[in-house]
């Protein structure tokens, strides 16, 4: 018990030397718009849905999107500070789990099988991606456009040639239902937990090893950031593959937890990832933002869309809100930006 | 042993693409020490050659020369790795990155052991300040302000520092004064000459005569892809060079007709 408050109150003593700059770090952080946008709609839903909204059923509600979301937000926001866009995460999702719901539902393969071949699906989707990028120098954005169509033609037809059908059931076996599919207290999935994980290591990926300089630097400015000899080609592909395994991590979740898989579904992701990193404080065309954010944004989005339901409001006119909030954020964070740029460090020490 | 011997030298270097030829015959040599400022208009070939002399092109004809030993570069990164800095006009920097990351873009110190390794911000800022700070701007004291929140000129200096930081020793700075104001440019000017005087052999683009007669030891105009002229110092006047330039007698008997 000593040390531990020995160690708690050297690490205040620390912290109170660095308040002189604290304002100055926290208006530099990409993120510190959305937090303020965090805090708002908090607090707005806190007052218009009372008090379910503040109780576990609400808190499970809007986490249990922002958890699916998130996985998929994480890498999207990645390559999009690296300068890229990835619209193919919403054929990968139904690809990957109609692969496990095939391999281990129709034919009955052992689960582990089934899930390597989902997430398989995901990495090399996203490896295709990132060679015809490099290959064609075509934007992202039409080379994903063109992936996620292709992919949804195959899944579409290979599963009605394969089943018959456009839907696959499974029956999932207790270890991977614990692992992927359990409700926590009947109502928390714990994708939350896997979402945290996925946080923690991208969190160090971009901010604490050195490659995060690398994809910074890359969605900065590809041209030096490859005469500086970063491998760019490589990077590039490898954030693909990483959006690629994280939306069939997604995939192979979901159909563990309903048990059945569908042809279409997923497309929702598509701009909901996108929107959720905006909100969150990505440079839409690369070179800024932070994993804060990102989850920062995922969190609000996804208060957003739940909370509308604990409200009086007509949950059909929920879009209007988010897209508001979408403008707002933006906006706002192109503010912090420039706040961002102009500020130094005026006290000389 | 490679006092006498020039540090940079191409030798009758040839570039073409294709059918249309951009460089003819180019000779050029610069010394540990010495500014080579190479003057020529738009089109003149400018480009072209630091292209060459950076890497990113492979000459068609002719030698390429490091301390009187030939050499090829296949990517810019070979070039880099000999000593070759090539410094763009607007600095080649990623304006919403950090001084210190930016300055060590590729780079990235390192803490910690095996695959956890940790970037190192502290050391990071601390160098990339201090290395600008040696070159005399001492407004730069914060390594974790924003490029972009630089003036121009404070980022060529940055970016000058930078790279004789990692061991330049040929600099190739690409019209570094031309988007700034006449302060700023002074500025620029002057951190060439620091570069000049810790032993750098610099090679200067610029179209601006008075920029180039200001620090330069040795001049080349560039004209249509041949070298025009090649002189040193105090050999020509500025209205000379400027006549070179804008393609010596040609102009001359232009206005000559324009007149009559």
């Amino acid at each position: 018990m000593d040390t531990k408050n020995i160690t708690h109150t050297s690490a205040v003593s620390s912290d109170t030397q660095n308040t002189s700059t604290a304002l100055g770090k926290l208006i530099r952080r990409p993120e510190a718009g959305s937090l303020l946008g965090l805090l708002a709609v908090f607090v707005f839903f806190a007052l218009a849905a009372g008090e379910i909204f503040l109780m576990p059923a609400g808190y499970s509600s809007w986490l249990n999107i922002a958890a699916e979301i998130g996985i998929i937000a994480l890498p999207v926001g990645l390559l999009m500070i690296a300068g890229e866009l990835d619209i193919s995460v919403g054929a990968i999702i139904p690809a990957s789990s109609l692969t496990v719901a095939i391999i281990s539902g129709h034919y009955g393969a052992p689960e582990y099988i089934g899930i390597a071949a989902g997430l398989g699906v995901g990495l090399l989707i996203g490896f295709i991606n990132g060679v015809l990028v490099n290959r064609t120098g075509v934007p992202s954005l039409i080379i994903t456009i063109a992936t996620m169509f292709g992919v949804m033609g195959l899944t579409l037809g290979l599963t009605v040639w394969l089943v018959g059908s456009t839907g696959v059931a499974i029956v999932p076996s207790e270890t991977t239902t614990y692992l992927l599919g359990q409700f926590i207290g009947g109502m928390f999935q714990i994708t939350i937990f896997w979402w945290i994980a996925f946080v923690v290591a991208i969190f160090y990926l971009l901010h604490i090893s050195p490659y995060g300089n690398w994809i910074y630097a890359l969605g900065g400015d590809r041209i030096s950031a490859r005469n500086a000899g970063i491998p760019t080609a490589g990077l590039t592909t490898s954030l693909f593959m990483l959006s690629g395994f994280c939306s069939a991590f997604v995939g192979v979740s979901q159909v563990l937890v309903y048990q059945s898989a569908q042809v279409l579904g997923g497309q929702a992701f598509i701009f909901n990832s996108i929107m959720c990193v905006v909100i969150g404080g990505v440079l839409l065309t690369g070179g800024a933002g932070s994993v804060i954010g990102i989850v920062l944004g995922t969190i609000t989005f996804a208060m957003v869309n739940q909370g509308i339901y604990f409200t009086d409001i007509d949950p059909n006119m929920g879009s209007i809100i988010i897209g508001a909030l979408l403008l707002i954020a933006v906006m706002a964070n192109d503010k912090f930006r420039q706040l961002a740029l102009s500020y130094s460090n005026k006290k000389k020490k | 042993m490679s006092d006498n011997k020039p540090v940079l030298e191409l030798r009758n270097v040839d570039k073409s693409f294709g059918p249309i030829d951009v460089l003819h015959d180019i000779s050029l040599k610069v010394n540990k020490g010495e500014v080579l400022c190479l003057l020529g208009d738009n089109g003149a070939g400018k480009s072209t050659l630091i292209k060459t002399l950076c890497g990113v092109h492979k000459p068609t004809n002719g030698d390429i020369l490091m301390d009187g030993e030939k050499v090829t570069f296949n990517r810019p990164r070979d070039a880099a790795d000999m000593g070759i800095a090539t410094v763009h006009q607007f600095g080649g920097t990623f304006p919403l990155m950090s001084i210190g990351r930016s300055f060590f873009v590729g780079v990235e110190p390192t803490k910690g052991w095996g695959p956890f390794k940790i970037y190192d911000r502290k050391k990071a800022n601390e160098v990339a300040v201090k290395a600008v700070q040696d070159f005399g701007i001492t407004r730069i004291d914060d390594g974790d302000r924003l490029i972009g929140g630089l003036s121009g000129g404070e980022r060529q200096s940055l970016a000058i520092a930078r790279a004789v930081h990692f061991g330049a020793r040929v600099l190739i700075l690409d019209e570094p004064t031309a988007a700034l104001g006449v302060k700023q440019a002074a500025h620029v000017l002057r951190i060439v000459n620091q570069a000049k005087k810790r032993g750098l052999a610099v090679i200067f683009i610029t179209h601006q005569v008075m920029h180039a007669m200001a620090v330069g030891d040795h001049f080349a105009v560039l004209i249509r892809g041949s070298i025009a002229a090649d002189f040193r110092k105090g050999e020509r006047s500025r209205e000379e060079i400027t006549d070179l330039m804008a393609g010596g007698e040609t102009m001359a008997a232009l206005e000559a007709e324009i007149q009559t």
